[in-house]
């Protein structure tokens, strides 16, 4: 079977340039985008004097058409996935639109979380049947949605790693987590603003922490490692049931941040590994949309020594009939109500679409297409492969570097970046601080997109380190076919220049 | 085709056999199998994931969801009182169009320039809602507004290096539960007092003796929310934000934006830092799922240093004239610092944010006016209704906005009971304050906003009187 010749074509792309204004910049006072019923005459005197609004908001006036043509040109102006995205550490799905429409019917968007339990029976069975999803793909006794993202999710565990401990009147004991120089920065991020203190590994030439490294840091003191795995560079840790056994044997919990989960899915499971706790992203592993950085969900699930400490309410099943609880020694909210309701049906809607053997086919597909990928990219002169001596297939995503490209031409990851969006490929993501390989870049192939869109994308990537070395300022200074061009960033963390609101800017700029 | 041959996933390009033994036969590896080389064969899980069937075509899987969905009571189809945290407001049509715009619907994370719309929105977000709130840095937004406490105590106690919150004794339980999180337990090294602060009796405002009697040199932050979660607003803002000033403190306020039409912005009343929902600007309650936070503070470094969100500020292109938007203050946020960074940072609820600029700029000035007058005068003649029947009487009678504290307590009925019967007549009765707020008897919170008409109004005053009557 050979590609058609039409598939081979390079992308090409020209964004809208609507140069489209400032919402506050527009419209003509007097003009109404909304009407309401009328008021009482008398509404004003309900308010107590001292707490009336004195002048109003200077918001824009704008008629209705004219503000929803203002966001629509703005929705044309995001390229986001209408492209090729090969983000990595996102693991960019699919979303089906029939989810998405099933989530806007009013038997979801009209559900108030204190209506009575008999009232919500379609959410609650939703919610644990995909609970359900979750145990088989982990081995976890139980989870929970409330967390609104996967750092938050981190963070959750954070809590019930001081509920557990607290119940064991070990918590001003065990005041140390433990986590990895690749582990996403939400992992020690999460443990220090629980008040832990946190130990950070560092990797080997296995591309992973020793093992000696990891029982010199654990003690009495340790409290739980927060790990992923595999990490962003697509190492897996072969040794990680060790590592399991010897938090445990210092009386220690260990979490799974299963945020790199679609080159695993259904090929191991967080349960048969030891660990106590994990989490899943289901605005990104689970086809919900990202929304550009939610409506988020961090899956929170936990073995049954840790189900009394969750955030409740959870979902239980009892008598035929959906209910809510909260365990005993829960450790309280993280987040008000019970998660983002809809997110959950999108990414329940996903698993019952793809099934047991499509989940297992994507991370088959996933790792294959991300080898494929770096097979590709080995030929690219002036990329490199992180951890190049390690001899093995990658997971379900490798991180690159275009070191060599920088020292040969001053181009950055930032300007190759800038320029692959003017294919119509969407910014790749580069790589979570610190940077381990010199300008990093982390594609991840996933599943949803074709051979020919992989193969773009490395076309496209080869074209600009070729354009780097013919004309370094012409890649430095894209994106060229963008909405907008290249912003100077050295305004954005300059306090006489930072602007969040229009009002901050008009004060310092003068509104030029 | 044969009648054997494996079906492509309509979800997965590359599910064509034959494209996967392209790639195989490209890399030089015999199968996918081989592939997995990293993973010790005793990580592996060998056995036969135990899932529900594959819904496999489409129409089995929209059939299968509308029919779950079918399970539920929604507030549409009933008439619902509940607030209380998550409040049904009417959706502009042009919120939901816009939302479900699949450009950033599915945008991922992008450039400012590939993303430049989504990102203009998101300034627009920020832009308005500062307008609203009267202060010149809001960062996106957070999780929820108990998140947006949260953060935002922890900023104060960074800033005046004091361990300690006054919070107002009727705090939403569940925005009070969440604060406790994020104020850490007495054991750890970051912990944060919480202190309750009482309330006056007639009026469910905040008790300033009470306030001057438990501030002092160790707080580090007042916290005070009006409308509060009993519906109360509070006029003593000024008053309040000088007794903390005085003592070192910092004066932060939680606002519930839509009101922002009538009341003042916190921002002429003293306050330095301002958090809220962002729920009741254009998003639908979704089962609670529909909640978010933000915060706001003057544009000084010693607040916009401390935000652990997301920032985006507006600046210049190369191209001559140009606006284009980026993220500020990145670097302090765990992405840059990992634990060193301002707490921590993920995805929130950004979407939502562009829907919430959509609702502000369809409303502008006059709408915000409209909404919230129109939410006191229903709100107002509801619990005039109420208070009318017999044995039922409001607990703070005056100056509220959008909820109100209902007392069953004299009818001899419990809440519980009261919206069962409720219930059956198609009507969600106000949130059960019995087990939160013991000491107001059998009291429910009744929320009535710009959606109810003086006909449900009615309905459920007719309602509630043959239910009392019983």
């Amino acid at each position: 079977m050979n590609t058609p010749a039409i598939l081979k074509r390079r992308p090409t792309y020209q964004a809208p340039r609507w140069n489209e204004p400032v919402i506050m910049e527009m419209g003509v006072p007097g003009r109404r985008g909304i009407l309401f019923p009328g008021a009482d005459a008398d509404a004003d005197a309900l308010v107590p004097a001292a707490a009336r609004r004195a002048a109003p908001p200077a918001l824009p006036e704008l008629s209705e058409p004219e503000v929803f043509r203002h966001y629509l040109k703005l929705s044309q102006m995001t390229l986001g996935m209408t492209g090729i995205s090969l983000f990595g550490t996102c693991t960019m799905k699919y979303h089906t639109p029939a989810a998405e429409q099933a989530a806007l019917r009013p038997e979801m968007t009209e559900l108030h979380p204190c209506q009575h339990e008999s009232t919500l029976q379609g959410a609650l069975e939703i919610l644990h049947n995909f609970d359900l999803i979750l145990r088989e793909l982990s081995g976890m006794d139980q989870f929970v949605f409330q967390a609104g993202g996967g750092a938050d999710a981190a963070y959750t565990n954070v809590c019930v790693t001081r509920g557990y401990f607290a119940a064991r009147g070990e918590l001003e004991q065990r005041n140390e987590i433990i986590t990895s120089i690749q582990s996403h920065p939400c992992s020690p991020a999460t443990a220090a603003a629980g008040g832990f203190k946190v130990i950070t590994l560092t990797l080997d030439e296995k591309g992973y922490p020793s093992l000696e490294q990891l029982k010199a840091a654990l003690s009495n003191r340790t409290a739980a490692l927060m790990i992923n795995n595999p990490d962003d560079m697509g190492i897996y840790n072969p040794e990680i049931k060790e590592w399991v056994r010897l938090v445990h044997e210092a009386g220690a919990l260990c979490f799974y941040d299963h945020a790199n989960f679609n080159g695993v899915m259904g090929k191991i499971r967080a349960r048969e590994l030891g660990f106590d706790s994990c989490m899943f992203m289901l605005h990104k592993t689970f086809g919900a949309p990202k929304g550009g950085g939610g409506p988020a969900v961090g899956a929170y699930g936990v073995r049954e020594h840790l189900i009394p400490f969750l955030p409740g309410p959870i979902v239980a099943k009892e008598n035929g009939a959906y209910t809510l609880k909260t365990g005993a020694q829960t450790v309280g909210k993280v987040r008000e109500f019970w998660g983002n309701v809809p997110q959950v049906m999108k990414a329940y809607a996903w698993a019952r679409a793809m099934g047991a053997e499509g989940i297992r086919e994507a991370s088959d597909i996933s790792v294959l297409a991300n080898n494929y990928m770096d097979m590709r990219l080995k030929r690219i002169d002036g990329v490199e492969m992180s951890n190049p001596h390690i001899n093995a297939w990658r997971m379900e995503m490798t991180r690159w570097g275009l070191g060599p490209l920088k020292e040969q031409t001053g181009v950055s990851t930032f300007d190759v970046q800038n320029r692959m969006t003017d294919f119509g490929i969407d910014a790749y993501w580069t790589s979570h601080e610190p940077w381990v390989a010199p300008e990093p870049f982390t594609p991840e192939a996933g599943e949803m997109y074709g051979k020919e869109d992989l193969d773009a994308w490395i076309d496209v990537l080869a074209q600009i380190c070729d354009e780097a070395r013919e004309n370094p300022d012409f890649v430095k200074s894209a994106p060229h076919n963008g909405a907008v061009g290249k912003l100077d960033v050295s305004t954005m963390d300059d306090p006489a220049k930072w602007a969040t609101t229009w009002r901050a800017f008009q004060r310092k700029w003068g509104g030029k | 085709m044969t009648a054997n041959a494996p079906v492509a996933h309509p979800w997965m390009a590359n599910s064509v056999p034959e494209l996967k033994r392209q790639m195989l036969e490209a890399i030089g590896a015999s199968s996918i199998e081989e592939l997995f080389q990293q993973i010790p064969e005793d990580h592996r899980y060998r056995a036969a994931l135990n899932l529900p069937p594959t819904l496999s075509s489409e129409q089995e899987l929209k059939r299968h969801l509308v029919q779950t969905l079918a399970k539920n009571q929604d507030c549409e189809k009933n008439l619902s009182f509940l607030g209380a945290g998550c409040w049904q407001h009417h959706v502009p049509s042009v919120c939901d169009e816009i939302y479900r715009r699949t450009e950033w619907l599915h945008s991922v994370f992008g450039s400012p320039s590939s993303d430049h719309g989504r990102n203009q929105a998101w300034f627009e977000f920020a832009s308005q809602m500062g307008e609203l709130v009267g202060m010149e840095f809001v960062g996106l937004p957070v999780y929820s507004w108990g998140c947006a406490i949260g953060h935002a105590t922890r900023m104060a106690a960074r800033i005046t290096g004091r361990r300690e919150i006054l919070v107002p004794k009727l705090i939403c339980p569940e925005r009070l539960s969440v604060l406790r999180n994020y104020c850490e337990p007495t054991a750890m090294r970051g912990h944060i007092d919480i202190v309750e602060v009482g309330f006056d009796a007639a009026t469910g405002r905040l008790d300033l003796d009470d306030l001057r009697a438990k501030i002092s040199e160790r707080t580090a932050v007042v916290y005070v929310e009006t409308p509060s979660y009993l519906g109360v607003i509070e006029d003593k803002g000024k008053a309040i934000a000088d007794i903390a000033h005085a003592k070192g403190a910092l004066f932060m306020a939680g606002v519930d934006p839509i009101s922002l039409g009538v009341l003042a912005p916190p921002a002429d009343y003293g306050a330095d830092i301002v958090v809220g929902t962002t729920q009741t600007l254009g998003m639908h309650m979704n089962c609670g799922g529909g909640v978010g936070g933000f915060i706001a503070t003057r544009d000084e470094e010693r607040f916009a240093r401390e935000y652990n969100t997301l920032n985006i500020s507006i600046g210049r292109t190369n191209r001559e004239g140009e606006y284009a938007f980026g993220l500020s203050l990145f670097h302090q946020s765990s992405y840059g610092m990992r634990e060193e960074g301002k707490d921590w940072t993920g995805n929130s609820v950004y979407m939502w944010a562009v829907v919430n600029a959509v609702y502000m700029a369809l409303l502008g000035p006059q709408g915000f006016r409209d909404v919230g007058r129109l939410i006191l005068s229903r709100c107002h003649a509801a619990a005039k209704e109420l208070a009318a029947l017999p044995g039922v009487k409001l607990r703070f009678p005056a100056g509220f906005f959008k909820e109100f504290v209902v007392d069953f307590s004299a009818t001899g009925r419990t809440v519980a009971q009261i919206n069962d019967a409720l219930r059956a007549k198609g009507i969600f009765g106000g949130k059960d304050l019995s087990a939160d707020f013991p000491w107001f008897g059998q009291s429910a919170l009744y929320c009535v906003t710009e959606i109810h008409t003086p006909d449900d109004i009615a309905r459920l005053r007719a309602a509630l009187a043959e239910v009392l009557a019983r």
